[in-house]
């Protein structure tokens, strides 16, 4: 090991305000609650369990009202800067990570703070959250909208359950897998290191910002 | 997604793509359409290949809907069946008494209206015709409204569409007593129509003279429950559907 390589190992940038990671895992705890919670109600009899039933049905309904909450607050106000300027890098993409994305990661790549991967992955978690609390609100409050609503909700919401159970499930292999990743999620400081071969782009971008004050 | 000109930094030189709101309008879109048209595609699908699409994954499982959101509990010693209107004998029955009755018992799917369908469900009870038979139906009766321990559920059917021999008060569900969730101790079967119509925790049977439309009807499901969508056989009145 260079001594160069010694000391950008020590210097730690910031990946995740303080914002970021409560909103992060404030939708994490929902997300986690409601399809633990769904399994249950979507097997219907199978837990036979009365009273427990109905409760759990009140938890995955007003978990599920407070979805968007955690993201919207983390979107909103001014410390919501860095989330803002996050949800931008996820939607602008440059047209080598479209094709890094279709050549299935052998393209080569400069990474953004995100790889493709992990943009697809906030996108449709985004989107899944206004998909599953519209669905699921046609489903509770049937009486408010045309009955064949009603089944189509249903057809919907389960869809995209079996979807979201994927990608979370994926979500969660690529973190244990990827501890240094998953670690910046919890301190909210990655090496340059990691940056270097991760995120280079982004690097640039930091060292653009902020010159060096050593 | 919040945009805050101010704040960004552009990412890149070479113009970016807004893939991020496209694939999230796109998929909010595939939503949208799902809501709209899923009821109509699935009947499609039923139409063209003679069985649902419904058909829950991992097992049959009902789903359990509930309109007051919790269930009444109704032990199998204090359930009374209460039949009046226009009979010739009212009579409340207890559940030994129906159990005491002939049986029938079959196997059947249920079907619900919102597309998801449990094959071979094992049923047992006793025809709703042979408790009308038992209080004498008198005449210019033309309907009957159900009314449920849950004080909120209501349904109805016509005399001949309460005639017909898949039409019964079920005791036994799944080879065991009716559960409490399943609507237990007694509830409606209704083999031919959507499960809407087999109202659950039966407490009552009135006789009356017109079809008075239950709890999903005025919410806008059809009277006619039939599960092939038609008026029925045995009442064409298109002002019922």
């Amino acid at each position: 090991m260079t001594v160069t390589e010694a000391r950008t190992s020590a210097v730690r940038i910031l990946r995740f305000d303080r914002v970021q990671r409560g909103a992060h895992w404030a939708n994490a705890a929902l997300f986690g609650v409601l399809m633990f919670t769904a399994i249950p109600l979507y097997f219907g009899s199978f837990f036979g369990i009365v009273f427990a039933r109905h409760t759990i049905a009140e938890i995955h309904l007003w978990c599920g009202v407070a979805l968007p909450v955690p993201i919207i607050i983390s979107l909103m106000g001014p410390w919501g800067r860095q989330m803002r300027r996050d949800v931008r890098r996820v939607n602008y993409w440059t047209r080598s990570e479209l094709r890094w994305l279709r050549t299935v990661g052998r393209a080569p790549l400069e990474a953004d703070k995100f790889n493709p991967g992990q943009k697809l992955n906030v996108i449709f978690i985004g989107a899944m959250i206004v998909i599953m609390l519209g669905t699921g609100s046609i489903m509770w409050w049937f009486r408010f909208f045309p009955v064949e609503w009603r089944t189509g909700a249903t057809l919907v919401h389960d869809a995209f359950a079996y979807a979201i159970f994927a990608v979370v499930v994926g979500h969660i292999v690529m973190a244990v897998t990827h501890r240094d990743s998953l670690k910046s999620m919890f301190t909210g400081s990655i090496s340059e290191k990691w940056a270097a071969r991760h995120a280079a782009r982004w690097l640039k971008e930091v060292a653009e910002e902020s010159p060096s004050t050593d | 997604m919040s945009t805050d000109a101010k704040d960004v930094t552009p990412v890149t030189r070479a113009k970016p793509v807004a893939v991020g709101r496209r694939v999230f309008l796109g998929l909010a879109g595939l939503g949208a359409l799902g809501i709209a048209f899923g009821s109509k595609v699935q009947n499609a699908v039923d139409g063209a290949l003679g069985q649902g699409l419904g058909f829950l994954p991992f097992g049959d499982h009902f789903r359990i809907y509930s309109i007051t959101g919790g269930f009444p509990e109704v032990s199998r010693e204090r359930y009374r069946l209460k039949v009046s209107g226009l009979v010739d004998r009212p009579t409340t029955f207890t559940l030994a008494d129906l159990e005491a009755m002939p049986k029938t018992s079959f196997v059947k799917n249920f079907h619900c209206v919102t597309g998801w369908e449990v094959p071979n469900v094992a049923w047992e009870g006793v025809k709703l015709s042979h408790i009308l038979d038992t209080v004498g139906v008198q005449p210019g009766a033309v309907a009957l409204s159900f009314d449920s321990y849950d004080n909120a559920d209501t349904e109805s059917l016509s005399l001949d569409q309460a005639r017909l021999p898949d039409v019964i008060v079920a005791y036994k569900m799944l080879g065991a007593n009716v559960t409490t969730a399943h609507g237990g101790p007694v509830r409606l079967y209704v083999a031919p129509m959507f499960g809407y119509k087999s109202l659950k925790w039966l407490s009552g049977i009135r006789v009356v003279d017109t079809v008075e439309p239950g709890f999903w009807e005025v919410n806008g499901y059809p009277v006619n429950g039939w599960l092939d969508g038609a008026t029925g056989p045995t009442d064409p009145d298109p002002s019922f559907t």
